[in-house]
């Protein structure tokens, strides 16, 4: 089947593809700058067409738990929210984490801390990286730059949830939500008839019973739970790091970016070569795992580094990590909700590590 | 006539009348000594067991002294964050509108960090059973004081008993979802001695019915005892329950259902 | 005229010796035993088993569903 040109806005992008990637259920609460997910699916009523199930719970933390009772029966179920939501969910992440269980969840940030602006922001890079909720655990963590890849990121995060039994987050942000761009639609696809082993449908005589809990009171079965974790972790850093470059073969210079930003330094990139001045981007499209061992092989070519964030300075930790004190690394970027221009990246990568 | 009255001729299959129930599993309770937490489990056990529904039932444990129910329960169980546990349960039913799905959670769980999920998910009418344990204290952590803590009534966190000018007043939550037009059956009842027992199998029974028949939430209170919260033995905390639990949360149903025609109800099994 | 004798096996290693059932039997049945289980609790046990009327009633209430019920009409 062919795929379905539109034009789209990003939340409206991840609504139809959810639908169409055979969801099972979606439950959701507004806020600013994501609620066109849900108005769209309550338009679309899709609970009439495939059977996918669409709620608006009480509340972000309400909408997480549905979310975990729907995982643990072995459906593809998600919810979406922005910044301060997040936050209220993260209990349920990290019970979610704890129980293995798949399931996608977005986050169309915007800037904080606290109730902060309703403009895009890239400052929940740390929680969503580096855990969020408490106890040693990992989102894997997509995040998209265009319309096209909210939409495809529904499909490919369900992907992953499943075969790794992990919750999987896209961080988006205000601008990726709501800018529209033309979008290629995959064909609708069948809700799975799946029954993974471990789910909870009700215990026939042919079967142990399933229980899905994030609780040992056992320290030594706990910590072999957690050393589970870490060589599933281990697993993703391996198999599933994506990551795009832009004029990287002879750069001099490296920017890192992700998501909106990225697109900001892509043209960025354009600007300092038509100076003269060699700088490539490399574009991370999973914050965890995180393409260190190729930002580690760049830091043997290049000069310097900056990363570029909305935010004061969040992955910029990460890229230092991976360059190990190889090369002068630095960060830039705009808060508030204000997005960052070519012109300042430019400017500050200057300033910053060519020093002129 | 000795040897008929023998106990040996008394213990046979053919007289057998009451034995646990095989969805029970052999796991010694985690509960303390009296604690009306194993009745109730045992009592929901033999409901799934004789309405033939352990291969439909998804059960959800709460935080608190029952967190460790999918040990005794040989049923498909999810372990639910503190309070969660009606929102967990409503993200199962809408997955598995078919399955029989219950939250089983005590006072601090339901009516004091849970209550957004509980009224929410009552409001719905999602088609769950609840399952509410009210034994006016936190017995999991040490015996503090519960949002259904009675006035005077005392604990570690109220050490000279509950005095509403301070630490507010204990909330009723079975009369507040019986307002609520989601609710469907709503009912107090108990479990410390033999004739409570049967009248709480028998809302049990009723809500399961009620489940099938998707006539939206099912809410059974049973006030109970905590012997080692209390710091009274086991006898003694039901006297004191029966003295002063009950006078404040009388038993009995809130809220009845219109009777319903004997062609939607199944025979009443043996 | 009919006369109904019961029994109650009760399974001791489980028994937490918590009485509930003690009180709830109607005829007197049930004692606590002198010695204890293996967890150190004084079980429950029929000390006098002629006067059992296999009612349930100690079942009913037990909370760790310890004891089975047997029942006849002689």
């Amino acid at each position: 089947m062919e795929r379905e040109l539109r034009l789209m806005k990003g939340n409206e992008a991840v609504a139809e593809a959810a639908i169409r990637a055979g969801a099972d259920g979606y439950f959701g609460y507004p806020i600013t700058p994501q609620s066109e997910i849900l108005e769209y699916l309550m338009e679309a009523r899709p609970y009439q067409t495939t059977g996918m199930v669409v709620l608006q719970a009480e509340s972000e933390i309400a909408a997480i738990n549905m979310v975990y009772g729907g995982a643990a029966c072995g459906k593809r179920v998600m919810t979406t929210s922005s910044s301060p939501g997040i936050s209220l969910k993260q209990e349920g992440i990290t019970y979610i984490a704890g129980a293995e269980l798949p399931c996608l969840i977005v986050n169309v940030v915007r800037g904080g801390p606290g109730l902060g602006t309703i403009q895009p922001a890239q400052s929940d890079y740390f929680q969503a990286v580096k855990g969020g909720g408490h106890g040693d655990y990992h989102l894997i963590v997509l995040a998209p730059a265009s319309v096209q890849e909210m939409a495809d990121f529904v499909g490919l995060g369900f992907d992953l949830a499943f075969r790794y039994r992990n919750p999987v987050m896209i961080l988006s942000d205000g601008a990726i939500g709501q800018m529209m761009e033309k979008v290629y639609l995959s064909p609708q696809k069948e809700r799975s008839k799946k029954v993974p082993e471990w789910a909870t449908t009700g215990k026939p005589p042919t079967r142990e019973r399933n229980i899905i809990t994030s609780l040992d009171l056992d320290p030594k079965a706990q910590e072999v739970f957690n050393q589970k974790l870490i060589a599933k972790y281990d697993e993703i850093r391996e198999k599933e790091v994506r990551y795009e470059e832009f004029q990287c073969q002879d750069a001099e210079y490296l920017l890192v970016a992700y998501g909106t930003s990225a697109r900001v330094c892509q043209k960025a990139v354009q600007l300092a070569r038509v100076e003269g001045l060699r700088v490539g981007l490399l574009r991370p499209i999973t914050l965890f795992p995180f393409p260190t061992a190729r930002i580690r092989e760049l830091a043997g070519q290049v000069k310097g580094m900056m990363s570029v964030e909305m935010s004061a300075g969040q992955m910029v930790e990460d890229v230092m990590l991976a360059a190990n004190g190889k090369v002068p690394v630095v960060h830039f970027g705009r808060m508030g909700g204000i997005v960052t221009t070519p012109d300042e990246v430019v400017e500050n990568l200057k300033l910053k590590i060519m020093k002129v | 006539m000795a040897e008929i009255t023998g106990i040996k001729e008394i213990i046979r299959p053919e007289n057998l009348v009451y034995k646990r129930t095989k969805v029970m599993t052999d796991n010694i309770l985690s509960y303390c000594p009296g604690c009306g937490h194993g009745t109730v489990h045992r009592i929901l056990a033999e409901i799934i067991d004789e309405e033939g529904l352990q291969s439909e039932t998804i059960g959800v444990s709460p935080v608190g002294c029952a967190v460790l129910m999918y040990n005794f329960l040989d049923i498909d169980c999810q372990e639910a964050a503190h309070g969660r546990a009606p929102a967990v349960a409503t993200g199962i039913k809408r997955l598995l509108p078919d399955k029989f799905v219950f939250t089983y959670q005590g006072d601090g769980d339901l009516a004091a960090i849970g209550t957004a999920e509980t009224i929410h998910a009552c409001n719905r009418g999602e088609n769950i059973l609840m399952i509410f344990i009210n034994n006016g204290i936190y017995g999991m952590t040490g015996g503090q004081m519960a949002p259904t803590t009675i006035p005077g009534m005392r604990s570690s966190t109220s050490p000279y008993g509950r005095d509403v000018k301070i630490m507010g007043n204990p909330l009723k939550m079975t009369d507040i979802v019986a307002t609520l037009p989601g609710t469907y059956y709503v009912t107090r009842q108990s479990v410390h001695t033999p004739a409570n027992v049967r009248r709480t199998k028998k809302a049990m029974r009723k809500a399961v019915q009620y489940q099938k028949l998707n006539r939206g939430a099912c809410f059974i209170e049973i006030v109970s005892n905590c012997p080692s919260g209390w710091k009274m033995t086991p006898v003694e905390s039901n006297k004191w329950m029966e003295e002063n639990m009950i006078p404040f949360y009388p038993l009995g149903d809130l809220k009845t259902p219109p009777e319903e025609p004997a062609s939607n109800l199944k025979p009443e099994a043996k | 005229m009919a006369k109904v004798r019961g029994s109650i096996v009760v399974d001791i290693e489980k028994c937490k010796g918590c009485e509930v059932c003690m009180v709830s039997c109607p005829t007197g049945t049930i004692a606590m035993a002198g010695e204890v289980n293996s967890k150190g609790y004084n079980y429950a046990w029929p000390a006098n088993p002629d006067l059992c009327i296999g009612c349930a009633n100690c079942a009913m209430v037990c909370p760790d569903g310890v004891i089975t019920v047997y029942k006849t009409k002689i």
